[in-house]
């Protein structure tokens, strides 16, 4: 198994403040990382930081490029703006492709060809003339995540891509989401949702208000403190 | 009808009418360009903002413009009436443009900036240097008026109706060479411009250069600002941008559909508005903006009826 993603001994912060500290973790092909944590703990800065868009404070990230693109097909959260963007789904999706253009204005057939196969991959073929406004949320997620496929074939950065979503789209997104997994790509996904992530994750990052408080495999993570505590406040929480 | 046509045909034998036409489209054309991602960017006010830069420049412009004439007149050296001469022939020369364009430029690319998260919010900031501009534009008109006429200069500054009929042969070159720079780049960036008004944090993660197309955004909206100054003047621009985007949405669903009707509707507006206003002689800018005011109602018709016969 190769190393996709180390992060040693990682603070995160903005505008001089840190935010958190001490954050180590691996990520090696295959694997299904969920990272937890309450709000403001810095998870979102973690993303921004994977994905090179905020340099850290200090500490190594290292993204393997070997055995891949050593590119991230990232999923962001959505924004207003696209809520009324009259776009089809073919040309959401395309534009995954653009980073592999460089200066080239247009898409070649290889990026055609790589769309439609990820369309293909998520089910959403059919959808493919529709407007995107108009599809469901669920839908909409899964037009997004065929775009992220076409940025990175091997590994995805998913951002609480279920928020939003009635409780049926949740599953069937977490089951897309895992089938995707099994076949070999890599997932790291920011969630709100520890019932979820302790089903469908291999392994859990919990981030604490100040430091790192977890990181290991999903059966570590049951029997930790910081698992327990956590899995109580917000596992029954989401029971009642 | 005859008589309707043959009026047009004794308008349009004159050179002035011609260039009036061609500049028109032109202007209508590229603003329904870049109007489309304008408005999903939310950006549809930086059009108001970034031309009321343009009417303030354009003050400054004519106040040093009255300056460097006055030192003509003044007993000084031989030197500075020389180079006093050589700026007015430079303003002249290039219609203002060698004041208006930086400055516009530089207006558009601070007002882009501060969209994103900055101390003052981006419709603050627009709302700000907008009527700033306008107040010190207004007062420098008043102070140092270019000409008898003053309350008619500012008139037709904010409205343009006068100076589409003035255009000299040298300012439809310049205008067909930006309407080409503009269009060109459009078309070349097309894709990047797609994916950075869809999804900036996406577009950056797979390392795509989302700032840089920002940049080019701000760019090209600055140069369609100055050139739709001659038009429809400082206070229509807005219209120019925002109507035939607006129009095109109601109706279609694909961003490439979306584009092709605007950059159609603001043609044809432009078009339809320019010889409305030559056969009833009304002004050029307000006739042109009417016909895109209709044309959005006709779309908005069009798309509810759509919209009910999907649901």
């Amino acid at each position: 198994m190769s190393k996709k993603v180390v992060c040693r001994n990682v603070s995160l912060g903005y505008e001089g403040r840190i935010v958190t500290e001490k954050i180590d973790f691996t990520v090696n092909s295959g694997d299904y990382l969920c990272i937890l944590g309450e709000n403001g703990s810095g998870k979102s800065t973690l993303v921004k930081a994977l994905l090179g868009l905020k340099p850290q404070v200090s500490g190594d990230i290292e993204i393997n490029k070997e055995g891949g693109s050593g590119r991230i097909g990232y999923l962001p959260q959505q924004t207003q703006i696209q809520r009324d963007f009259p776009a089809s789904v073919r040309e959401v999706v395309l534009s995954g492709c653009l980073a592999g253009c460089g200066i080239r204005p247009f898409y070649n057939k290889a990026e055609k060809k790589r769309a439609a196969d990820a369309m293909e991959r998520l089910g959403i073929s059919e959808l493919s003339r529709r407007c995107y406004r108009e599809l469901s949320g669920g839908q909409q997620q899964r037009v997004l995540l065929a775009r992220a496929l076409c940025a990175a074939e091997d590994m995805l950065l998913l951002d609480e891509p279920v928020t939003g979503l009635d409780p049926k789209a949740q599953t069937d997104l977490y089951e897309l989401i895992a089938g995707l997994n099994k076949k070999g790509v890599t997932v790291i996904m920011v969630s709100h949702d520890v019932n979820s992530s302790l089903r469908y994750a291999s392994h859990i990052l919990h981030i604490g208000s100040r430091k790192q408080l977890f990181f290991g495999t999903v059966s570590d993570y049951e029997n930790s403190r910081a698992g327990k505590a956590f899995i109580e406040v917000e596992g029954g929480a989401e029971d009642e | 009808m005859s008589d309707t046509i043959e009026t047009l045909e004794y308008y349009f034998s004159f050179p002035f009418a011609r260039y009036a036409l061609i500049v028109g489209l032109l202007i209508a054309l590229c603003s329904s360009l870049l109007g489309v991602t304008l408005v999903l960017k939310r950006f549809s006010f930086i059009g108001d903002g970034l031309s009321h830069v343009a009417f303030g420049a354009m003050s400054v412009a004519s106040t040093l413009n009255f300056f460097m004439l006055r030192l003509t007149k003044d007993d000084v050296s031989e030197n500075t009436k020389g180079f006093a001469r050589k700026v007015i022939e430079l303003i002249a020369d290039t219609n203002n443009m060698i004041v208006v364009l930086p400055v516009t430029l530089i207006a558009a690319i601070l007002l882009l900036r501060t969209g994103q998260n900055t101390k003052i919010k981006g419709d603050a900031a627009i709302a700000m240097i907008s009527v700033g501009a306008l107040a010190i534009g207004y007062m420098l008109m008043n102070l140092y008026p270019s000409g008898s006429n003053n309350s008619g200069d500012v008139c037709s500054t904010l409205f343009g109706s006068i100076s589409i009929l003035t255009l000299k042969k040298s300012d439809v070159k310049l205008c067909i060479i930006m309407a080409a720079i503009v269009i060109g780049m459009f078309i070349l960036f097309y894709n990047k411009i797609f994916a950075v008004t869809f999804d900036e944090s996406f577009s950056k993660a797979s390392g795509v250069r989302a700032d840089a197309y920002n940049l080019l955004i701000a760019v090209i909206t600055a140069m369609i600002i100055v050139l739709a100054m001659n038009l429809v003047g400082s206070l229509l621009i807005s219209a120019l941008i925002i109507f035939p985007a607006l129009s095109a949405m109601r109706v279609f669903r694909s961003f490439r559909s979306v584009i092709i009707c605007s950059a159609a509707v603001s043609v044809i507006c432009a078009a339809a508005g320019i010889v409305v206003s030559i056969l009833f002689s009304t002004p050029v800018g307000s006739t042109i903006v009417a016909a895109d005011l209709a044309a959005f109602i006709l779309f908005s018709t069009a798309g509810a009826f759509i919209g009910r016969s999907r649901g």
